[in-house]
């Protein structure tokens, strides 16, 4: 229980939690009507890529600017099945080919290409969501981390295979839909996915999804592979010549955020009802990266609300005034890089605590310095640096 | 070290012979031979350039030699992985010091404990009481038992190098290297690293860079003089000092 409670951050981290929980699970499904709500389901897809960046760029210091690549790929899986799901030979009887997707058909394909078939067994495509972006995601960690190559070096690198991705999905356009995408999905298991009950439903999973993942987030760092990713950050070299094999580490936290954004994309896919490339390049991995750093790059749970805001904002202000919005998204991030570095949940530990503990009675100390013997090092979430950790 | 026979007591723990890197046709070590034995405290010193940080680079393995061999107790170092010669008993302290300033002295000490160094290992690695006890034994011995929860980026230097060699003696290594340990430390400052240096190297071989020659003599128990990547000059501290080629390249400048 002690360790639980640990894990979950104290006192602050479950109210933090709880809070959360509250807006996503009972305010935004009692206040919003069917269309807002799949909206806001479709901005939580993009939270697990945002959460999946807090662990890999905030505390692993590997800032990737193709987790686009990873959505897409767990995105592309789930579309990639329920497209065969709506491609029976009784709907397409009126193709030369039916029973195959119909964009195939329009580009003179006959046969289902061999990459499709595993995609008519549901236990396949739900463990291909994890596991090919995860497999893609170690081998390119692998081939990169171990030849040392880091910073600005990697992100250019995670660019430059983003654009491959995207230009390799337009281009083979009978085996996946091209710039197009993959559309005109309708069932799940023979589940009317398109209906508000459905979508109801997928909201909830979608969130049951993400706070796996956030909890899955908590238990990584506050254990003590989060206190290495961050002793990384400071000082490889150090961890490197205490016998720690720094390579490793960061391929699995970059596999971690790979995984997450994955499944991101995968309920994107089933929320939405199509996947297309326009969700995989370089604009889009930059977007979200933009989510995590306006919620707080050292937060799991600033992300969350990170993705919320600006993707409110954005739908907000391109029904509005669409020309800007590209504007003021850059002046967001320049911003946010400029003025706080901690995002909205940096914001929050250095004002909103403050503010909100000069309204309440002071709270009555409860440890005075800690014994020697039994050290209680501060939880590696969302705290930086904390003036109360200064002892006198 | 159980034998009695002498021939064990007498091999050397670290056999560097042949050693030699050169970066572009520049030999920053030309065919080095340096042997130190158990439980001896060995200091390095020599002009700028001799090549001294390079050796500890060649041992640790940051740099790889271009020929020639390190042996560290029958086993060749040359060819292994930076975090396999730590895990074979060998600990380095940089120049600098290089400790994780966003965590608490507590943490980065517990860093270097040798469990939980893989990443499931890591993952479901757990805070137990020998790791309490360690953590307090060390911290005692570096002067920072009562500055556990402090978070290390607010420590002064001499605190900062005093936790990095902490952070090594976490790891019980049996060949402690140390690259100027008491830079920019004050006068009281060193006498208490000097003291920590005796006591820490009961058990083990101490290799350590210096330029204070005060703190030199009170450690030292042989000088090795490096200069051009190359040893001038091996024995005592007054031998050394009354070398003539020693005062020549070194001293007398």
């Amino acid at each position: 229980m002690n360790a639980l409670n640990k894990m979950l951050g104290g006192r602050q981290g479950v109210i933090g939690l709880l809070i959360l929980a509250a807006l996503i699970l009972v305010v935004f499904p009692l206040t919003l009507d069917a269309f807002r709500l799949n909206m806001v389901g479709k901005y939580l897809t993009y939270a697990f890529v945002a959460v999946g960046l807090v662990l890999c760029w905030g505390y692993g210091g590997i800032l990737s600017l193709g987790q686009g690549v990873f959505f897409g790929l767990g995105g592309y899986c789930m579309a990639m099945f329920l497209k065969l799901e709506a491609s029976d030979p009784e709907s397409t009887k009126i193709q030369s080919t039916p029973g195959i997707p119909d964009f195939m058909d329009w580009n003179q394909i006959t046969e289902l290409p061999w990459l499709w078939v595993p995609f008519h067994s549901f236990t396949f495509t739900v463990i291909a969501v994890i596991v090919a972006p995860v497999l893609l995601a170690l081998i390119i960690g692998a081939a990169l981390f171990r030849r040392r190559v880091g910073d600005v070096y990697f992100s250019i690198v995670t660019q430059a295979i983003a654009l491959i991705l995207t230009v390799l999905i337009i281009g083979q356009q009978g085996l996946t839909g091209g710039v197009n995408g993959i559309t005109d999905l309708k069932t799940l298991l023979g589940w009317d996915i398109r209906g508000d009950g459905a979508k109801l439903a997928l909201y909830f999973i979608n969130a049951g999804l993400l706070f796996a993942c956030i909890l899955v987030g908590k238990f990584i760092l506050n254990s003590k592979l989060g206190r290495l990713l961050m002793a990384m950050r400071d000082k490889e070299e150090r961890v490197r010549f205490s016998g720690y094999d720094v390579a490793a580490f960061k391929v699995f936290v970059y596999c971690i955020a790979a995984g997450f954004s994955a499944i991101g994309g995968a309920m994107f896919a089933l929320q939405v009802g199509f996947m297309s490339p326009s969700f995989v390049g370089i604009v889009p991995s930059i977007e979200m990266v933009i989510f995590a750093a306006v919620g707080g790059r050292m937060s799991l749970l600033g992300a969350v609300y990170g993705s919320l805001l600006v993707n409110y904002g954005k739908t907000y202000f391109s029904e509005s005034f669409p020309e800007l919005w590209l504007y003021l998204m850059g002046g967001l991030f320049i911003a946010v890089v400029m003025y706080f570095p901690n995002g909205l949940a940096g914001l929050w530990e250095s004002h909103g605590r403050k503010w909100l503990s000069g309204k309440r009675k002071p709270a009555p100390v409860l440890s005075t310095p800690a014994p020697v013997v039994t050290p209680t090092p501060a939880s590696a979430d969302t705290k930086t640096v904390s003036p109360l950790e200064i002892q006198p | 070290m159980t034998s009695p026979t002498g021939f064990q007591m007498n091999k050397p723990v670290l056999a560097i012979e042949g050693l030699t890197v050169s970066f572009d046709g520049f030999k920053a070590v030309d065919d080095l031979n340096l042997y130190i034995d158990r439980n001896e405290v060995r200091v390095v010193i020599g002009p700028n350039g001799a090549g001294k940080t390079t050796v500890l680079d060649l041992i640790c393995g940051k740099t790889r030699a271009t020929g020639g061999s390190i042996q560290f107790k029958d086993r060749e170092l040359t060819k292994m992985n930076e975090y396999d010669i730590v895990r074979a008993g060998v600990g380095r302290k940089f120049q600098t010091p290089s400790i994780y300033d966003n965590l608490s002295v507590f943490e980065n000490l517990e860093m270097s404990f040798p469990t939980g160094r893989s990443v499931f290992g890591a993952l479901f690695f757990k805070r137990t009481q020998e790791v309490l006890d360690r953590v307090k034994q060390v911290s005692a011995d570096i002067f920072l038992g009562d500055l556990l929860e402090q978070q290390a980026g607010l420590l002064s230097h001499g605190q900062k190098q005093w936790l990095e060699i902490g952070m090594l003696l976490m790891q019980d290594p049996e060949l402690l290297m140390l690259d100027e340990p008491v830079a920019g430390m004050s006068v009281s400052e060193r006498a208490q690293t000097a003291d920590l240096l005796n006591r820490i190297s009961q058990g083990r071989s101490v290799l350590v860079i210096e330029h204070d020659m005060e703190f030199v003599k009170s450690i030292a128990h042989k000088v090795t003089v490096l200069h051009q990547g190359k040893v001038l000059a091996e024995g005592s501290m007054e031998s050394v000092q009354n070398n003539p080629k020693v005062i020549e390249v070194y001293l007398g400048h």
